[in-house]
């Protein structure tokens, strides 16, 4: 009761977590206390044997409820037909409620294996500033989204600066990987998180979720982990001005996998 | 006036109007058999009453919306940042309000200790053999509880709307965009559009609070009116037969120690809450699609799920063009199959015993030892996984490339529970050779009687 007291008191006092949590469990581990040794010590000990009672139910009545459901009482055994037109239309409204489920969203392939990226938008920061070439060091990262739509989870890039002649990309890859500088999608093509890491020494990109690891220099292949397929790269251009701006979308559709993809 | 003859006068008044006596002369009455082992479910019941009365406060002081507003309030680092007003709401009620800190950490603590209760008390059903008829459908009901509190559990830590969460969800997401056929359209329903979508934190409220616990609730509630209806199983013992069951009586005896029981664990729960910190979202910060933070941990429940996306090696599925990615093997199959055999259990050891008998006296783990090494490889397994799941905290801390850790645990994996299992069914059988069960051993094996000529006669017990 003191303890309860003091948590009240505490309160009123808008005390830290630990001295109100403190005041709750001595209130609690009192009452638990006193009820434990009431029970142990008060109380004189006593034992109560209980009958079980016999499975399964009087023969009697099993026969009475076996009649009702499936014997001669039941209408539904009587009249084949009947009973299953009845069935018939039980699934077919089960079905037709379904479908209102439909409102809850718009058709997946409107946005699936697209994102914002076109030809000529400039690869901008989180806050909207753009991001010129030379702003980056060899052997650094930044995260970038296209011009105008930072708030498209599925666009958003990895743009790094190798060594010009460390990427071991194909010809048409290394066209739109200009002067060392290469873009690749951001989602994980494992479950969808952001590739966060970046393991200079090794030139690899690290997932912090399940540790799937990409090699930088060769189109962002999985080396390690459970991730399955490559990175999709972004084909980048610098401008006159110096600006990063992309191609076109990405060369692969983007993140985490599913039927509709072969 | 003192309290026990308001309650007597209750009861009294009801029985004028309801006619309860029989009913409560005869629950009053009811044995309760006193073993440890049987109070591992009460744990988990009072932890679901924790759950809802600090659930009650929370939800009071939770705002379930995925629209963002400007952050003003006591926290500084965050102060003038765009953050939903669900995050918003949970740095406030944690750091501004008196006791809102200590109430989240009890709630998000009470979770952890239920699941644990729960796993806890289905292993006992599980290794005592409690789960034979005639208790199957219990044995059911509650495997599906331990679904729904997994549920709840991963909505619950979702509401938040931090970094965190909001990584846990767009992992959820994809494993559920894997599933043939309706992926897309499942996951895109789901969420209300491509990832991520404000409505997505009313949609996930909606389920936390009100559908996953009227469906825990009844699932509670039937699986104790069955319990009740069925009567408690017992271990062998002295007096004690398959046709009765022997111990405390509800009240005073047994009610005196479930409360004593039910308080300590609030009080547990109540020190948990104050002093060990879990969830610090302040710390964490809103949830950003492009950041992510390292590590990432789960709540434990889920962290054995977690454990086998990163084992399950890159193994993608193409049919006539169509895809079958490697995360639906692990993600969706596994949990599955798992749960899919936990909830067959009770019908396999039919089916390969052949024992269709009505079974009301507990097994002691070394009496039946191939489902107790089954039992052991199968916590086994999801051991291992438990433990690949933080992978990468490991490795900081021993220093290691995480890629050799992968290998050892995918090894571990598949050898271990193997090994676990073999070794828990040979002791097993050692024990079931050397020992009789102990409560026959120190029961009645033959009776004295006093004869005619004042000497003792051993007789035969009786069988």
């Amino acid at each position: 009761m003191l303890a309860s007291v003091g948590f009240a008191v505490a309160y009123a006092l808008r005390a830290d977590t630990q001295v109100l949590g403190t005041g709750l469990f001595l209130a609690l581990a009192c009452a638990a206390f006193a009820f434990a040794v009431w029970a142990k010590q008060l109380l004189a000990p006593e034992e109560v044997c209980e009958e079980r009672e016999p499975l399964p139910g009087p023969e009697g009545a099993r026969e009475e409820i076996a009649r009702a459901f499936g014997g001669e009482r039941d209408p539904l055994a009587r009249n084949r037909v009947l009973a299953g037109l009845v069935a018939g239309a039980a699934a077919l409204f089960g079905i037709a409620v379904l479908f209102p489920l439909r409102s809850f969203g718009r058709n997946p392939a409107g946005y699936r294996n697209r994102t914002s990226w076109k030809a000529g938008l400039r690869l901008v920061r989180d806050d909207g500033t753009p991001v010129r070439a030379d702003e980056l060091a060899i052997g650094s990262v930044l995260t970038a989204f296209p011009d105008g739509h930072v708030e498209d989870a599925d666009a958003q890039t990895l743009l790094i600066r190798v060594p010009p002649d460390a990427l071991e990309l194909s010809g048409q890859n290394l066209g739109v990987a200009p002067r060392g500088y290469v873009a690749y999608s951001k989602v994980c093509t494992h479950a969808g998180c952001p590739v966060g890491l970046y393991r200079q020494a090794s030139q690899q990109l690290l997932c912090p979720c399940h540790q799937s690891a990409f090699d930088i220099l060769d189109g962002a292949k999985p080396v390690s982990g459970p991730a399955a397929r490559a990175l999709p790269q972004l084909p980048i251009r610098i401008d006159e001005a110096g600006y990063v701006v992309a191609l076109g979308d990405f060369l692969a559709p983007v993140g985490p996998d599913s039927w509709e993809r072969p | 006036m003192g309290a026990a003859v308001i309650v007597r006068r209750a009861v009294l008044w009801l029985d004028d109007r309801l006619a309860i006596a029989p009913f409560l002369q005869h629950a009053l009455r009811k044995a309760f058999p006193d073993h440890w082992s049987f109070m591992l479910g009460e744990i988990a019941a009072y932890c679901y009453l924790i759950l809802v009365a600090t659930g009650i406060f929370i939800g009071l002081a939770f705002d379930p919306s995925g629209t963002t507003k400007v952050y003003h309030g006591t926290y500084r680092p965050l102060e003038g940042q765009t953050v939903s007003a669900a995050y918003a709401s949970t740095v406030s009620m944690s750091l501004a309000m008196t006791g809102g800190l200590l109430v989240r950490q009890m709630h998000h603590w009470a979770a952890n200790v239920f699941l644990a209760a729960i796993v806890a008390h289905g292993s006992r059903i599980f290794f005592t053999g409690a789960f034979r008829k005639p208790r199957e459908i219990n044995w059911l009901i509650g495997v599906t509880l331990i679904l729904l509190a997994m549920g709840a559990g991963f909505t619950g830590y979702s509401l938040p709307d931090d970094m965190l969460s909001g990584t846990g969800l767009r992992i959820a997401i994809s494993v559920g965009l894997s599933i043939p056929f309706v992926g897309a359209w499942l996951t895109g329903l789901a969420v209300g559009g491509p990832w991520p979508q404000p409505e997505l934190t009313g949609r996930l409220f909606f389920l936390h609070v009100f559908l996953l616990q009227a469906l825990i609730a009844t699932a509670i509630g039937t699986h104790v009116a069955i319990i009740w209806r069925q009567k408690h199983t017992q271990f062998r013992g002295p007096g004690r037969t398959a046709d009765n069951v022997v111990g405390s009586p509800l009240w005073p005896h047994y009610a005196f120690k479930s409360i004593a029981l039910g308080l300590a664990v609030a009080a547990a729960v109540a020190m948990l809450g104050a002093f060990a910190e879990i969830n610090p979202v302040w710390q964490y910060g809103g949830y950003k699609p492009a950041i992510v933070a390292s590590p990432a941990q789960p709540d434990w429940y889920v962290g054995w799920l977690e454990g086998a996306l990163r084992l399950w090696p890159p193994w993608s599925l193409h049919v006539f063009g169509h895809m079958i990615p490697a995360i639906f093997f692990p993600g969706v199959c596994l949990p599955m199959l798992y749960f899919g055999t936990v909830y067959a259990w009770p019908f396999i050891e039919r089916a390969l015993t052949r024992d269709r008998a009505r079974h009301e006296l507990l097994n002691h783990p070394f009496e039946v030892p191939w489902r107790t090494g089954a039992g052991v490889a199968a916590l086994t397994f999801v051991a291992v996984l438990e433990l690949a799941g933080s992978d990468d905290v490991f490795a900081r801390f021993l220093h290691v490339p995480v890629e050799g850790l992968l290998l050892t645990y995918r090894i571990l994996a598949l050898a271990l529970p193997v090994v676990a299992g073999a070794l828990a069914l040979s002791i097993s059988r050692e024990l079931g050779k050397r020992h009789q069960h102990p409560g026959e051993r120190s029961g009645t094996t033959a009776i004295i009687v006093r004869n005619a000529r004042g000497g003792y006669d051993a007789m035969e017990k009786p069988s």
